[in-house]
């Protein structure tokens, strides 16, 4: 390989002259046994690199044996690591280091940012206007939550089914809060592909997703449809028996 | 690229790939095995830093994009948020704008490389030409980006440089509307430059590959200017060059570096953190810098159109260079008059550079007629009539005899170099704000806790500055970018979230509409900002004799001064950024009851001796005693000047101090890399010298 041919006349033909980073690099994974597949792990810090080198390089053995030259030499020599290879693989594992630090800042840009988050705050909802038996959508993260006041007929519906026979085991009670068994929290969000499901439409008295035909129950339970799990329950509390905060 | 490859991989998954699409043959043919002379200097490695610079632009432009909005009424604010709020925003803003200036700067060395050493000369044509349609390409995506922030710069730029296009007969007014997509600058101007900016590096980055090929076919020129006739000529691209572009380029990333986290306002202007006013005309309208020479050769000429015919021709002319010169001796090396006119040259761009950051009045006038002459007969007089006249000495035989002949100590010219183009630079660049000279005192320096590469906020003295802004200063003037949960972001006056929360509800915040549709006050609360002190502008106006206070988010950004020859110069190794405070406290202290004999202030003014023109609308704000401190400290009006200073600089600099120590650890990092590199790039060269 050209790589490792001593340029005519102006290179001492001694062992290792005609060395290169990427015949250290490519020794490295030589050392000790053949398996060129051993690159990745003994790369650590600059395995992205290696492997990369290995890639290309991983050709070279048989022409360089041919020619009694490169390869062969620096891989003999791979027992005594000298000055110049741990200089090299220095170099090597900083330029790798501080690749991936330069990677983050470009990465961490895409989350949300400081405004988005301060937005994100908690919100208060303020339920006397609703009547029993109505709900009300409200935004909350950009999502939309719906607050149900359930009528009894609702409830004892939600807590008459056996929990084991649900496609995901859930009990009323633990989807509502003590003493406020009648509103019902959920995040209005179809567990299935994100679509935004219709209240009081479907055949559970709950909520009807109008892209795939997910049913959920009086208590937002997934009973009927594609959508692998229930409607999900916000973070939020009682501030005071009308008034709940979200988040 | 210059050719079919004899590269054969044995790995039977690559052997079949390359069987149909020879792609690593190409790279090992173009970037491995292709031969680079062997007597390549440093000035050669600009050829990558500029890639790398390309590269890093998109980058970030990309990145840039995903939370700028080209909208005339958003565009400045998004910036803003940017900057404040998005993470790292800072770091990947400066990394854009001051890579902008990285950009030009390692392209004009690159261009000059190529003209001290003959790189245009037979076979290299089209290679040279395609460069200059880069450097075209890059100037417009320059001046479009800078655009984009929507500040007063951006405008008024944008406004006097489609301007240029109504210098053309008969269509010119035609060409300005298509330009601008309306009857002035404006919304639709805003976003067809911000879809042209995300364009033309794609556009750049092809015609780079052309370029990039042409070199492949003609191979590269080196420092003797023959041609490698023998394998004893060059050393093959892997890892000869590439460790030796790996090192320029990592030496480059540290100055670089310098910009981005120590001064990255040193290049712009302070005029650009006032959001873009289509009434007013900054006093100093100044293109960035390195547009300079190009502007000076604009505004020497007394007439339109031949001005601007100039300023293009100044450019273009580059594109016959290959036929204006016709000297069989490529390198001026080997070239002893032209070598002595190349520099001659060099100093005249540099001064173009300067006048044209100057005032176009008196000896300034006449000296950019001089040079723009200069410029003009280099090209088309003196290196036609060198190529007739001078006899150039005996050129070496073979690289390699040229590589043999030398000892060392060879870098020493090099470094000079360095040294002078630095200080060249750094002129240009100072000029600039040299330009901002008015006539008056400059405000004096003072000590400030944040100033140099350790600086931290005084957490006191933020604190003592919000009490005077909230006491005082917000009677009139707004905060636009700062929310109340600023106040308990690091770096910032250091309060907790539960203080910032209750700081915000002690305010009434409009919001709405409810239910009934009516707009109703709640109590602040964290994410809300700053409230303004009036409605709207003509509210500010109405209450204020006529003159709107201004936004005090940025003011101590958006101001500043002169700071003088040379002092500029030291500002740059100082990390002198200080201009904003000292004039916003010198502002607050520099009221007096009388003005000096000989000049008269309008009714409803008053006299500040550091106000451009002396006259203010705004009366004294501040008097002893005002405002009273919990921590002791004195009140007096010197104490809240230099507190209300520090709080303004941290609010138009929130990150300043993750800027200074993020800084750090690059620094060190850098510098232990880059020599770390430079140990490498030495084995690695060991047996080729």
């Amino acid at each position: 390989m050209h790589l490792c041919e001593p340029i005519a006349g102006l290179r001492s033909p001694g062992k290792g002259a005609n060395r290169t980073i990427l015949d250290c690099l490519f020794r490295t994974v030589l050392a000790g046994r053949s398996d060129l597949s051993a690159a990745a792990g003994i790369a650590g810090a600059g395995s992205l690199s290696r492997v990369t080198f290995h890639g290309v390089t991983g050709a070279v053995p048989p022409a360089a044996d041919e020619k009694g030259l490169g390869i062969v030499t620096t891989a003999s020599s791979a027992d005594h690591p000298t000055r110049r290879d741990f200089l090299f693989v220095a170099t090597g594992a900083a330029a790798a280091v501080g690749g991936v630090a330069t990677l983050w800042p470009f990465i961490s840009q895409m989350n949300p940012d400081a405004s988005t988050i301060a937005a994100g705050a908690p919100i208060e909802v303020d339920l006397t206007p609703i009547a029993q038996g109505q709900d009300i959508k409200v935004f909350w993260r950009g999502k939309p939550i719906y607050i149900m006041n359930r009528t009894k007929k609702q409830v004892d519906e939600a807590r008459a089914v056996p929990v084991a026979s649900l496609p995901d085991p859930a009990t009323d009670q633990s989807r509502v809060k003590e003493g406020h068994d009648q509103w019902l929290v959920v995040i209005g969000i179809c567990t299935h592909l994100g679509c935004i499901p219709i209240a009081h439409e479907g055949n559970y008295d709950g909520f009807f997703c109008p892209c795939h035909g997910s049913q959920y129950d009086s208590s937002g339970r997934i009973r009927q449809g594609p959508a692998p799990a229930n409607l999900a329950v916000p973070p939020y509390q009682f501030v005071s028996d009308s008034k709940i905060q979200i988040g | 690229m210059s050719g079919p490859s004899d590269f054969q991989p044995t790995n039977p998954v690559l052997k079949w790939i390359e069987r149909r699409l020879p792609i690593l043959g190409l790279v090992h043919s173009s970037f491995v095995a292709y031969p680079t002379p062997r007597n390549l200097n440093y000035w050669w490695t600009f050829g990558a830093i500029l890639s790398i610079m390309l590269a890093l632009q998109i980058v970030t432009g990309v990145i840039l994009a995903m939370h700028y909005t080209p909208e005339a009424t958003m565009a400045f604010k998004s910036v803003e948020s940017i900057v404040r709020d998005v993470n790292y925003g800072w770091l990947l803003r400066n990394m854009h704008a001051s890579g902008a200036s990285m950009f030009f700067l390692a392209v004009y060395i690159h261009m000059f490389r190529g003209l001290y050493y003959g790189s245009y000369k037979e076979p290299r044509e089209i290679l040279w030409i395609l460069g200059v349609i880069i450097y075209l390409l890059m100037m417009a995506t320059g001046f479009m980006g800078y655009v984009l922030p929507w500040g007063q710069m951006s405008f008024w730029g944008a406004t006097v440089i489609t301007n240029l296009f109504s210098a053309i007969p008969y269509f010119g007014e035609s060409i300005v509307t298509l330009l601008w997509g309306g009857y002035s600058i404006g919304n639709p101007t805003l976003n067809r430059f911000f879809s042209l900016h995300y364009l033309l590096p794609f556009v750049i980055a092809g015609v780079v590959l052309l370029h990039v090929w042409a070199l492949h076919v003609a191979g590269q020129n080196n420092p003797a200017g023959v041609e490698p006739k023998t394998e004893k000529d060059t050393v093959p691209f892997t890892p000869y060059a590439t460790i030796k572009d790996a090192f320029g380029v990592s030496c480059f990333m540290l100055f670089f570096a310098w910009f981005i986290f120590y001064m990255p306002n040193y290049l712009g202007d302070a005029d650009n953190y006032i959001p873009a006013n289509p009434g007013v005309t900054p006093a100093h309208i100044v293109p960035e810098w390195y547009y300079l020479p190009f502007y000076a050769i604009l505004r020497s000429i007394p007439n339109k159109l031949a001005g601007v015919t100039a300023m293009f021709s100044a450019i273009l002319v580059l594109v016959f260079l290959p036929w204006l010169d016709t000297a069989k001796t490529r390198s001026s090396r080997y070239r002893p008059l032209a070598k002595q006119f190349f520099w001659i040259f060099v100093v005249v761009c540099v001064l173009l550079g300067y006048l044209g950051a100057q005032p176009p009045e008196g000896i300034y006038v006449i000296a950019g007629r001089v040079l723009t002459f200069c410029y003009f007969a280099y090209f088309l007089i003196l290196l036609p009539l060198l190529s007739r006249v001078e006899t150039p000495r005996p050129l070496p035989n073979s690289i390699a005899d040229d590589v043999l002949a030398k000892t060392g100590g060879k870098s020493a010219p090099m470094v000079s170099t360095v040294i002078m183009l630095a200080v060249a630079g750094t002129l240009v660049a100072g000029s600039v704000q040299n330009a901002r000279a008015e006539e008056q005192e400059a405000p004096p320096s003072q000590k400030w806790s944040f100033s140099g590469p350790l600086g931290k906020f005084d957490r006191g003295s933020l604190q003592r500055g919000l009490k005077v802004y909230k006491e005082v200063c917000s009677a009139c003037h707004s905060l636009d970018y700062i929310a109340f949960r600023n106040l308990a972001d690091p770096g910032g006056p250091g309060y907790s979230e539960a203080q910032a929360a209750a700081f915000a509800s002690d305010y009434k915040i409009k919001d709405g509409p409810n239910d009934q549709g009516e707009m109703f006050d709640r109590p602040g609360r964290s994410a809300d900002y700053f409230p303004a002190a009036f409605p709207n502008e003509q509210a500010a106006r109405a209450a204020n004799g006529g003159a709107l206070p201004p936004d005090l988010s940025l003011i101590a950004k958006a101001r500043s001064y002169e700071r003088g020859f040379p002092r500029f110069v030291f500002d740059f190794f100082t990390q002198f950024q200080e201009q904003g405070p000292n004039y916003v406290s010198a502002i607050l202290l520099g009221f007096e009851e009388k003005p000096p004999a000989g000049v008269t202030i309008p009714e409803g003014s008053y006299y500040n001796k550091y106000f451009p023109g002396h006259s203010m609308k705004m009366p004294k704000p501040l008097s002893d005693g005002q405002v009273t401190f919990d921590d002791g400290s004195p009140a007096t009006v010197a104490q809240y000047a230099h507190d209300v200073a520090t709080f303004l600089m941290w609010t138009a600099e929130p990150h300043m101090e993750a800027r200074k120590r993020l800084g750090l650890q690059v620094f060190v990092f850098l510098i232990l890399f880059t020599g770390l590199m430079y140990f490498t790039k030495k084995k690695v060269w060991a047996d080729a010298h």
